[in-house]
């Protein structure tokens, strides 16, 4: 019988290394996996390239584990926030790296590492700071920039509820990132509120479906 | 010797198919394997059209138009099955997150080039769906056909005639004479069936074979 759920949150990322890259999902703090974070600052992962929209907020989640010294670049596209302090005094004092990469771009990158798409064409960026040095196309009339896909050695996301099989369903706007990060990562972990039987789930609003997740604890 | 019934053959491809996994089906001959997946294992059926969890054909009368398989025949959803649209199906497909996939095949070559879309014959009708997406995609692909054509011809060639499907994709070739893997070195053949020969075997097949380690030494 197949099943991927986890006893607990150490078991679940247990096997991080150092030098990983690491998907997180969220949107600010909805939809952030707080536990499994907590789980990976106290497992000691080091040098670690996380990708979120953000780079943390308050002192908690994302934000302690840039605290903790264990990123060493952050893949976003809005680091500067009210409750950004963390993240932007390790700017300023130069210990940790920045790519900015605009949202929509950040969001179909993940989506093309997912789905097997080499890379893509897209107007967004196009004559800004953020595409330069990379390849233009005139498309239709339109300038457009070569964007390249965006995979992870593991995607930490949270949702509402996973089976054993590891079909997800989210809640409300917390699902944001999570859907398209957990196609994109070797290793998809996810932090749920409950793990229902097999068969509970809707087969029509299932969100992911199983195959793209390899573990399910609950938090 | 005695070669394989399309039954026997697809007892022998479902035999490799290990629990827990996401596996796609060919239309055509690849879908009897369903029937014979072994009880014991949990595996997961995936359809291009939208379905994860696909389960068997329906009793009479129980058909749902609205689900079916690739090959446009009714079928059903196990417990925990799941639909999705077109292009996250396809995402599944060619991102690499499919374990195996097994296709029907014209040709294929030596270095485990396939040919199943087209026979490139000046009055047939290309028709691809979803073969490439599969071909490219799949972390293993297994194709399953008879050695021979009604002719007795080899579909196993040095370089395909027809025209590809995809180039160096093809891991493991299960036809109704032999399991033939495609490595490195070459087609290496893993089994044949009980009364033939390696040389008997070469002898029908147009493509160099590597035979199977307990020949090594003869």
């Amino acid at each position: 019988m197949v099943n991927k759920t986890v006893a607990s949150l150490q078991a679940a990322v247990a096997d991080v290394p150092d030098g990983a890259t690491i998907m997180i999902g969220g949107f600010g703090v909805a939809g952030q996996p707080s536990a499994l974070i907590d789980a990976l600052i106290a497992q000691g992962a080091r040098n670690l390239t996380v990708i979120n929209n953000n780079a943390g907020n308050g002192e908690t989640g994302l934000a302690a584990l840039l605290k903790a010294g264990r990123v060493r670049k952050m893949v976003c596209s809005f680091p500067r926030q009210a409750d950004s302090f963390v993240f932007d005094a390790l700017y300023r004092a130069g210990e940790v790296e920045l790519e900015v990469v605009p949202q929509g771009n950040l969001a179909e990158r993940i989506r093309a590492a997912g789905a097997g798409i080499g890379a893509f064409f897209t107007p967004t960026g196009h004559g800004t700071l953020l595409a330069e040095g990379k390849e233009t196309r005139l498309i239709a009339g339109r300038p457009h920039v070569l964007e390249y896909p965006l995979a992870a050695d593991f995607a930490l996301i949270k949702a509402r509820r996973g089976d054993r099989l590891g079909n997800l369903v989210y809640r409300k706007a917390a699902r944001n990132f999570g859907p398209v990060m957990a196609t994109a990562a070797a290793c998809t972990v996810a932090q749920v509120d409950e793990v229902v039987d097999v068969g509970a789930l809707d087969p029509e609003a299932v969100v992911t479906p199983g195959i793209f997740v390899h573990r399910v604890v609950v938090a | 010797m005695k070669r394989l019934t399309r039954e026997q053959l697809a007892t022998r491809v479902a035999r490799d198919i290990p629990e827990g996994a996401y596996v796609n089906l060919g239309i055509g001959m690849p879908t009897l394997v369903a029937n014979y997946l072994p009880r014991d294992r949990e595996i997961f059926l995936h359809s291009e059209n939208g379905i994860l969890g696909m389960g068997p054909a329906p009793a009479p009368g129980e058909e749902d138009p609205d689900l079916i398989n690739a090959g446009k025949q009714p079928v059903t959803l196990l417990p925990g099955g799941s639909f999705f649209h077109h292009a996250d199906s396809f995402a599944m497909m060619r991102g690499g997150h499919l374990d195996i996939c097994v296709l029907g095949a014209f040709e294929v070559s030596a270095s485990g080039d396939l040919a199943n879309w087209h026979t490139g014959a000046a009055d047939a009708i290309p028709a691809v769906g979803g073969a490439m997406d599969l071909a490219i995609g799949a972390k293993q692909v297994f194709v399953m056909m008879e050695h021979l054509t009604r002719t007795g011809e080899s579909k196993i060639v040095e370089r395909c005639r027809y025209p590809l499907t995809a180039v160096a994709c093809v891991d493991r070739i299960y036809t109704d004479l032999a399991v033939i893997d495609v490595t490195p070195v070459g087609l290496r053949v893993r089994e044949m069936v009980d009364g033939l020969s390696f040389a008997e075997l070469q002898r029908v097949t147009r493509a160099a074979l590597v035979p199977p380690p307990q020949d090594m030494c003869a």
